[in-house]
């Protein structure tokens, strides 16, 4: 299998008075077509990686890389042209809160017929057609109105389908979500997992997932990346998680209360300095 | 007699001519050291009940009582003697430019404690944060960090009963790990009850005694620990939950059989 995304020793510093700070350090990984996690805690990287794969590393913060490759184009040397063509187009990015990323002053339908036409040369009555058709796909009942609503007038499940309809109506072939069920109930969650599952599985599509939650990664993905201040400390296969070697990813594990029952106290994570070095 | 007793409580809000019912006759009893689960998704009406207990939202029908003594209109200053309020969010509910000492003073003096020094710093301790901690200001401080502070001004007027608003939902698992086992440590040594609200399953498993599951503003079902433990749910909404719950590959498989 050749690897859509190679990332080698990627590192983001941002500058302090005390020299550059790096809170990402040196992390690699290569992918396909699969469904990869990153997880990690508040303050570990994992959404300063994601959103250096697209080259969005919020200044001042610089990103430095061996190497960082998508489908053989260098993206550390990508041109503006090359980076229109990368964005939106052929790797996209899902966020964390539909409530802030969305244009609250532009109906779902223009963003999304704004996103299709940005990227393809089609009239806008074909655009609409495709709005309609990508938010039938992730399941929206009743496209029509969606298509002509607010970002406030809609849920926050629904506004995050929208958001993936977005996303995908270009046909990306990498998808980078970052948080993108967080703000969501458990069960409209999984709604939204099953769609994104349905278009790895379907379209071929790479998939990075990022999140705080080790249980539901672990439940979703093939493989894990567990990030721990700027490194990735450990690799797993989500179905070995429980049997992870690093105590970090033991420690993370282990602290969450479970419904049937378990430890009380429940077991806190003994932070070693050594993890950091 | 229960400590907290609510009965067909109900919640409206006005505006203009738009009426929203929040809360739609609400039934539930709280003994005095229980603690008591509140689970339900996003508008399910979990935290106006909260708030409703408090005074913070119209309560438009039914009754809540605390101690057999029913609340009506504006909360005395003795209620909160009694009861006080632990909010979801540390990085909102604490004023950004009041030091952590004003936070913690600041119900003393309303209330005309004298001995403020001694109680400052004795909250501090209690929830594992040192003295070097009284004259920060709230940016200075963790999220976990924050949410120590706000309980600390919680339990600073020594209530009986803690109204936990979603308290480690905005942190990461292993603060939350920690925030849990305080609250718990805390509980066992005071004897207070909890009225806990969450959308978390487990955190309310290994919380709560009793809890009750809410949707659209009613009451689903009302469960013990052992029998969510079990899984035995008797309503769809609750065992949609339990599912949920699972994780993704496992709620898969369930829909699947």
């Amino acid at each position: 299998m050749t690897d859509l995304l190679t990332v080698q020793n990627l590192r983001i510093a941002f500058p302090s008075r005390h020299g550059p700070v790096e809170v990402v350090r040196g992390v690699s990984f290569a992918m396909g077509k699969e469904r990869l996690g990153i997880v990690g805690e508040s303050g570990s990287g994992k959404s300063l990686t994601g959103r250096a794969i697209l080259g969005l590393t919020p200044p001042p913060g610089k990103a430095t890389a061996e190497k960082l490759e998508f489908d053989g184009i260098d993206l550390r040397e990508a041109t503006r042209s090359q980076w229109h063509d990368i964005r939106g187009e052929r790797i996209s990015m899902v966020m964390q809160d539909p409530k802030f990323s969305l244009n609250p002053v532009m109906t779902i339908g223009r963003q999304l017929m704004e996103t299709y036409r940005t990227h393809r040369r089609s009239t806008r009555a074909e655009a609409h057609e495709r709005g309609l058709e990508m938010l039938n796909a992730v399941q929206i009942r009743d496209p029509d109105r969606v298509m002509n609503a607010y970002p406030h007038e809609l849920s926050g499940g629904m506004g995050q389908r929208a958001m993936i309809a977005m996303m995908l109506v270009t046909e990306p072939e990498l998808l980078i979500a970052d948080e993108p069920t967080s703000a969501l109930d458990v069960t409209v969650q999984i709604e939204v997992l099953r769609i994104l599952d349905r278009l790895v599985s379907d379209r071929g599509m790479g998939l990075i997932f990022i999140s705080h939650d080790l249980r539901l990664v672990s439940s979703f993905c093939d493989r894990v990346l567990v990030m721990y201040a700027g490194q990735v400390v450990e690799e797993v296969k989500a179905t070995d998680l429980a049997n992870a070697s690093h105590p970090y990813t033991k420690g993370l594990f282990n602290c969450l209360p479970r419904i049937e029952g378990g430890q009380r106290p429940l077991p806190i994570l003994e932070r070693d300095a050594d993890w950091a070095l | 007699m229960a400590l907290l007793n609510s009965c067909d409580l109900e919640v409206t809000f006005t505006k203009g001519s738009e009426h929203v019912q929040a809360v739609r006759g609400v039934s539930f009893e709280v003994a005095e050291g229980e603690s008591y689960g509140i689970v339900g998704e996003s508008g399910s009406g979990k935290s106006t009940v909260l708030r409703a207990i408090c005074g913070l939202a119209p309560v438009t029908g039914g009754s809540i009582r605390v101690d057999g003594q029913q609340l009506v209109g504006a909360r005395r200053p003795d209620f909160y003697r009694k009861v006080q309020m632990v909010f979801q969010d540390p990085y909102a509910s604490l004023h950004p430019r009041h030091t952590v000492d004003r936070v913690l003073s600041e119900p003393l003096a309303i209330h005309g404690f004298a001995d403020r020094e001694t109680r400052v710093e004795q909250a501090l301790e209690d929830v594992g944060l040192g003295q070097g901690f009284r004259f920060r200001y709230p940016h200075q401080l963790s999220g976990g960090q924050r949410q120590r502070v706000a309980i600390a001004r919680a339990l600073i007027l020594e209530p009986r009963i803690l109204l936990l608003d979603e308290p480690t939902s905005a942190l990461d698992a292993s603060i939350q790990a920690e925030v849990l086992n305080l609250l718990d440590r805390i509980r066992s040594e005071r004897g207070l009850t909890y009225v806990l609200v969450s959308h978390d399953l487990s955190v309310v498993a290994h919380m709560c005694e009793r809890l009750m599951v809410m949707q659209h503003g009613q009451a689903v079902e009302e469960m013990t620990r052992e029998s969510l433990q079990a899984r035995n749910a008797a309503q769809d909404y609750t065992r949609k939950l339990l599912t949920a719950s699972l994780g993704y590959r496992a709620a898969q498989e369930e829909q699947a059989s």
